[in-house]
């Protein structure tokens, strides 16, 4: 039962997602054609409104649900594993069009040969894992 | 007919004004329940369930502490199996014509029709090694890539740049610099 909530937040992710249109190959080939406001607008947003909510969580407005304040982990300082990583990531983004959470939306969808695009990412996490030590981070 | 009207708004398109407050409604849940927004956490946590702690370090963790994640992937495949049997019109996504022109010019067929091409994705597609090699080097590089930078569109775009941390800000550059160059200058070669 203590699932349900995480469940029921996903069940809605995926909802937004697929009505946002921001799980569409199009509409990602799109923006990276600056021939669209839409998914600049939905990313734009979507920050002004996490920004409104860490300030009103900032200033104790918000509390969690516990009572205490909310907490954002903060990201290890680094430049190369960002900017590299990064640019990685991108290339696969606009090339099958997905991020790590349309991957499963659009298998919910059914867009059965995603399987395959969510085993190579698998594995590609794996082969980070592997040569971890050896990339500049 | 207003209950039509009414329907309309969900059944049609949302607008981005929309969609983006309430996919930081996503994170604020998350953050308030005490979780972060993360979706490409959940590929380590597969990685070690399928036992890559064995080999590799990276993948030693207590992936129990992550179900949660996993039941939020559960859930978010579910949400797109609604949204598109129960809250959606055969309405397609409203793009530039320039746009579809464009892609027509590159060999797709009817772009905006789907929500992904068939020319990629079609299962009688798989037969043909060049779309099998698309979906596994996309699959690659967003695996390796999202781990390496530490996050994705969830963890840097939405929830780092909202809390201005400078990694994300890093990230997020970059992450549009490999998209820049995949759509303006690869995807045109590949097609």
């Amino acid at each position: 039962m203590k699932f349900l909530k995480f469940l029921l937040i996903g069940v809605f992710f995926g909802i937004v997602l697929v009505k946002s249109e921001a799980v569409s190959w199009y509409r990602i080939y799109e923006m990276f054609r600056f021939q669209s406001f839409h998914m600049y607008g939905i990313i734009g947003t979507a920050i002004a409104s996490g920004i409104l909510f860490l300030q009103l969580s900032k200033k104790g407005i918000i509390k969690n649900i516990n009572g205490s304040k909310i907490h954002v982990p903060k990201k290890e300082d680094g430049l190369v594993r960002y900017i590299i990583g990064g640019i990685i990531f991108g290339l696969g983004w606009a090339l099958v069009g997905v991020c790590p959470g349309p991957m499963y939306i659009l298998l919910g969808t059914g867009v059965w040969s995603m399987v395959i695009v969510i085993v190579a990412a698998i594995f590609g996490t794996f082969i980070y894992g592997l040569l971890k030590n050896k990339l500049p981070h | 007919m207003q209950q039509t009207l009414g329907m309309n708004y969900i059944l049609n398109p949302w607008p981005w004004y929309i969609s983006g407050p309430l996919i930081a409604l996503v994170m604020a849940l998350l953050l308030y329940f005490g979780k972060t927004f993360g979706m490409s956490s959940n590929l380590r946590t597969m990685c070690t369930i399928a036992g890559a702690g064995k080999f590799v370090d990276f993948f030693n963790f207590r992936w129990k502490d992550q179900i949660w994640n996993l039941t939020v992937v559960f859930g978010a495949i579910i949400g797109g199996y609604i949204a598109v049997n129960f809250l959606s019109n055969d309405i397609g996504t409203d793009l530039n014509p320039t746009t579809i022109v464009e892609l027509q010019n590159m060999g797709f067929y009817s772009p905006g029709e789907t929500l992904v091409p068939n020319e990629i994705f079609d299962l009688d597609v798989l037969a043909s090694p060049k779309t099998l090699i698309i979906l596994v080097i996309g699959g690659l590089l967003v695996g390796f890539g999202t781990r390496y930078a530490s996050g994705c569109t969830s963890g840097h775009a939405i929830t780092g740049l909202s809390s201005f941390q400078k990694p994300s800000l890093i990230a997020v550059i970059g992450f549009f610099i490999g998209g820049l160059i995949m759509a303006n200058f690869i995807l045109p070669l590949i097609f």
